[in-house]
This record gives C-alpha cells, structure tokens and sequence, in this order.
C-alpha cells in the first residue's frame, strides 16, 4: 500500500474557499500568517470577506466577535500558541461567553511545529480551550478529515476550537471520507472507530491516529488485539463509545501531540473514573517544554511514536488483574 | 483636531434641556442602583451619563421594543464597569422595567456586574475585560459595510482603559480597514481604580495619540449637551477614517463630595458605592 501524504492546513485552506463560494456570510481573519495558515487560499478569492489585522492576536478574536455577532461565521486564524494564548481572555470573554459563531482554527499546534522550537510550539491549547464553557474542541486526524470537519464546524453555530498541523502527514482516511471502504459521517461529539479490538482499547487524536494504527497493527503480531478509536471531538467528548470500548476491553491508551495534562488523556481519564474505572496509561508530551528539530526525530525523542504506544499497552495490559 | 465650534450648535434649547433631565436620572438611578446592591462603580457611571443621555435618547437608531432590529445602531460599553449607567438608560428606553435595576449584581438578575448580551435586553456586546470593545466594534462596523447596512457603531472607552495594549491594536486597524461608521468616544475623567491617570500610568497627550494614529479627533466638554450632540453629528460626516470624540468629563460629576475626593485623588468611589446617608445627600444634588 502506498502511503499518501498532505497537510491539514492545506485542506483548510481548500475548505475555506469551498464555504466561501456556498456562504457569503463566511468570514476569514488572520494576523500575518496567512501564507502559513493558508487562509491566503480563501484571501486571493474573497479579498473582501478576509482581514488580516497584522500581528494583533488580541485584536483578532475580538474583531471575529464583532463580525460574528453581526451575523457572520468568522474563521480566525493563526498558530495555536499565538491564538489561544495571546488572544485567550477574549476568546473567553468576547466569544466564547456570549457563545458567539467564531471558530478559532490553529494549524501550527502541538511540536509537528518543528524547528521553530518552543516557542512556537502549543502542547496546552486543548487543555486550556477544553476548560472554556461553550467552546467545541476538535482535532482532525488528516488532511480528509480536515475538509469534512471544517465544513461541519461552519454548520454548527458556536464557537468552536480546531487545532491542525503544520506538516504533510500519512492520509488516515480515503478521498470523501471513507475508512477500508466504508463511507462515514463526520459528527461533531462522536468518535471514529477505526478498530475494533478485544485486549485493549487506544484512544487517539490529531497526528497520534496514525501512529495508533501503526501501534496496533505492530500489536497484532505480537497477538494483542488492540482497537483504536479517533476522538476528533475532544469536548465534548463521546463518552458512550470510550464507556463501551472500555467495558468491552478493560483497558485504555491515550494517544496525544499534547501535554497528558489536561488534553485527551485527561478528558478519557475523567470520563472512566467516574463511570467505569478500568487501567489507562496516557501517551503525551511528558509535562515539560521540546526543542527544535524535524518533527519526525521530535516524536521520537519526546514518546509519540507508535513504539511509545505499544510499550503503553503492553504497560497497560500489565495493571489489569 | 478639531476644536468645538459653537457656530455649528443646532440643537434647541428644549432638546437639550430634555437630554439633560435624562442624564440627571440616570445618575440618580446608578447611585440607587449601586448603593442597594452593595457595590458596583458609581464614579464612572456619573462622568458618562451625558453621554449616553445623548446616544440612547436623541442620537442612536434603536427601538427598545425589539432589541435585536437588525438594522439599529450598536453601542458598546468597553468601560464595562459604567453599566448602571447603561442599565439606567436602557430601563428608561423601555428596553425593560426600571425595577430590574434594583436587582443589578443579584443573584438571578438579568443586571450582571458588567454586561452580558445574552442576559440584557439591549446590551450589544459582553465587556467588563478591559480594552476589547474597540476590537468588537470594528469587526460590527465590518459586516456592516460588507453587508452595506446604514447601522453604525458606537463604543465608549474609559481613559484608564487606553493602558490596555488591544486598544491601540484596535485603534491602528480601523484607520486600517478605513473605517467611518464607527465613533469612539473616549470618557477621559482622568481617575482610574487606583488613581489619577496621569499617577498610575501617564496617557496624555491622549489627542495626539488618536491623531497618530489617523483617527478623525474632536475634543468637547462631555458634560456638555450640545457639544456631545454636536461631536456626534459631525463623526458621521467624516469618511474613509473613523472618529473619536474625547470627552473631558468629571469623574462622579453632579454630586460635589464625590467630585471633591476625586478631585483630591481619593478614587474611593470609583468602585465602592454610597452608603444610605451619602446617597439621600447625593440625590438631593441630582435633583432635577
């Protein structure tokens, strides 16, 4: 099989100028990122409908507000470390408060960042959006999903969280959102299973779904059958489906280019110990800053690799009784 | 700048005489209102009821009977902490029953301690943060022209608020993006939570700031009624930029033992609010 490769921020780039030919009420900010965000894409079509404000995070989420309230869907975008966190307190207060239609889309989260180092790296932007009353949090897996999800946050009216990432990556899904043939629907507040398994269950989102699979089918020949679900909607989370994974398989992994504070693993670990307590092991960024270097070799050293995974399960497997 | 000229005064005398009983009341009601709620923010409610005396009761296209037309002018309080002031205004415009506003900072109160749109009927945007109201005008002000809607956008700043970095963000993209629908106004009492403006963080020259930055300056007296309506009137004349009107103003203007401890630096009552007695004294000095 041949792997293909693309890059979630350019299938965003693509969505935004399909929504801009369907819906005239669509919007598009930025703060001088756009060739990198590549709502440049959507700029070059709709010069009219997009505003770059200049390096002015502060000032971004709160035009989106305005525009938004006004009637508008307003995509603001930038890199997650800029946007969540120079622009958090009006996030908070001029959007996510008055649950106003702006979706803040990053697409340089999590270290896939690379040699641009820490400080432009964000592995705390799920956490600290997940912690916003009213705001949506979703982590596409690919390019694919990137373009159904991107669709489905424009539908959805409230504001909204979608982080993506900066490399071209291994394609998850096939063209129009089918997985091993079958077509899906993208549901915001659902999970993806793309596994079903017996042993133990991986819990994945954004980049690490396809370190999961690797994980699980490297697993597979060591005789562990392991499942993997793609949770794309961190919050709210699908609990009915990480319960009956749970129950079917008494053990989980999280998988996450995120903190394991505060990210998936904290939202799976919420979810099972007030429901269905069973051994979980979180597969993350490790409580402290990176550094620079290609994204590849990043994972490696920092565990987000599908070996990092397999050595959680086999870990995981070891508390069950 | 463009100085006050009192050769364009064109307001009757009963417009203005009419505008300035409503500001009276809106004191009294924000001093009622604070001092039965046992806090909230009399000082800087006072130094801008002229103001919204002018905008919520001659200037602004709004219909109190449907707060959410489409079509009707947005004012933003980014000074969030004056709303009594606003709540005062709007409950006098119909937007709700004057009793509401001895509910404000109650539990279950559809008043919050600063405003929220989606609890207040009439109220255009949530603040109480600090220096975003500017921002959200701006991105109204946007979808207006892109929507070529006639609806303009007003939003009153505090002075201590220009400290705030965003605003001056904000102000740099409205010359920008060649904003003209949109008026500023800045309430410049020159007191903030802590002290005099020019003590804790020295913003003059407040109007050669706003012109560096290519905004159209007029600077009145925003106490008084003409030269609000006037400042207002002309900020729609000018086009391809955006306007701010700076409003000199006293802060805890109308009752003399507030604008005295302000005067002498006492910003006590920039957020603490009357007691029974202070109040009975305060409203015999609102007395229209």
């Amino acid at each position: 099989m041949t792997e293909h490769f693309a890059a979630l921020r350019d299938a965003y780039g693509e969505a935004l100028v399909e929504l801009g030919q369907k819906n005239k009420n669509v919007v598009v900010l930025d703060a001088d990122l756009s060739p990198s965000t590549k709502t440049n894409m959507f700029a070059e079509k709709f010069p009219d409908r997009f505003f770059d404000v200049g390096i002015a995070e502060a000032n971004l989420i709160s035009i989106a507000a305005g525009l938004a309230s006004a009637g508008k869907i307003a995509f603001a975008s930038t890199f997650s470390v800029f946007g969540v966190e120079k622009g958090l307190n009006q996030f908070k207060q001029s959007v996510a408060y008055p649950k106003l239609n702006v979706k803040l889309v990053t697409t340089h989260g999590g270290i896939s960042v690379g040699e641009d180092g820490s400080s432009h790296f964000c592995v705390e932007d799920i956490a600290v959006m997940r912690a916003l009353p009213n705001v949506t949090v979703v982590l596409p897996a690919d390019a694919i999903e990137t373009k159904v999800a991107t669709n489905s946050i424009a539908e959805y009216e409230g504001p909204v969280f979608m982080r993506l990432s900066r490399p071209k990556t291994p394609l998850v899904y096939e063209e129009g959102y089918r997985y091993a043939g079958v077509n899906l629907d993208f549901e915001l507040g659902k999970s993806v299973k793309l596994k079903e398994g017996n042993d133990v269950t991986i819990v994945a989102t954004g980049l690490m779904v396809t370190e999961a699979l690797q994980a699980a089918s490297d697993l597979n020949r060591e005789g562990i059958d392991a499942g993997v679900i793609n949770v794309h909607t961190i919050k709210p989370i699908d609990e009915d489906a990480i319960l009956k994974a749970a129950r079917k398989t008494g053990a989980m992994v999280t998988a996450e280019e995120h903190n394991i504070i505060g990210g998936l693993g904290g939202a799976v670990a919420e979810v099972l110990t007030e429901n269905e307590p069973v051994p979980m092991i979180r597969v993350g960024i490790k409580d402290n800053y990176c550094e620079s270097g290609p994204w590849k070799e990043l994972f490696a050293k920092y565990g987000l690799t599908s070996a990092n995974i397999v050595n959680a399960v086999k870990d995981v497997l070891k508390k069950v009784k | 700048m463009v100085p006050f000229n009192e050769k364009t005064a064109q307001h009757d005398e009963e417009l203005i005489k009419k505008l300035n009983k409503i500001a009276l009341s809106l004191r009294r009601d924000s001093l009622i209102m604070t001092t039965k709620a046992g806090s909230g923010h009399p000082g800087g409610s006072l130094s801008c009821a002229d103001i919204l005396a002018a905008l919520y009761f001659h200037h602004m296209r709004h219909d109190p009977q449907n707060p959410n037309w489409a079509e009707r002018d947005r004012f933003i309080l980014s000074k969030g902490h004056a709303c009594p002031a606003l709540y005062a205004a709007l409950a006098r415009a119909g937007y709700f029953p004057r009793d509401e506003l001895w509910t404000l900072r109650k539990t279950g109160s559809i008043l919050q301690g600063h405003p929220d749109m989606t609890k207040t009927p009439g109220v255009d945007a949530s603040t109480g943060t600090l220096g975003q109201g500017l921002s959200i005008g701006i991105g109204m002000a946007l979808a207006f022209k892109l929507d070529e809607k006639k609806s303009r956008v007003y939003v009153l700043l505090g002075d201590g608020e220009l400290n705030e970095g965003q605003v001056w963000e904000a102000a740099m993209s409205a010359t920008h993006y060649r904003i003209d629908n949109l008026t500023a106004i800045v309430d410049l009492n020159g007191h903030q939570l802590s002290g005099c403006t020019d003590k804790i963080m020295k913003i003059e020259p407040v109007v050669n700031k706003w012109l560096a930055f290519g905004w159209h300056v007029i600077e009145i007296d925003g106490h008084q009624m003409k030269q609000i309506l006037n400042s207002l009137d002309e900020a729609e004349k000018v086009k391809f930029k955006p306007t701010v009107i700076v409003a000199h103003t006293t802060k805890g203007k109308g009752v003399s033992f507030i604008e005295k401890l302000f005067a002498e630096g006492n910003c006590k009552f920039h957020g603490t609010p009357l007691n029974e007695s202070e109040l009975a004294q305060a409203l015999e000095e609102l007395h229209d």
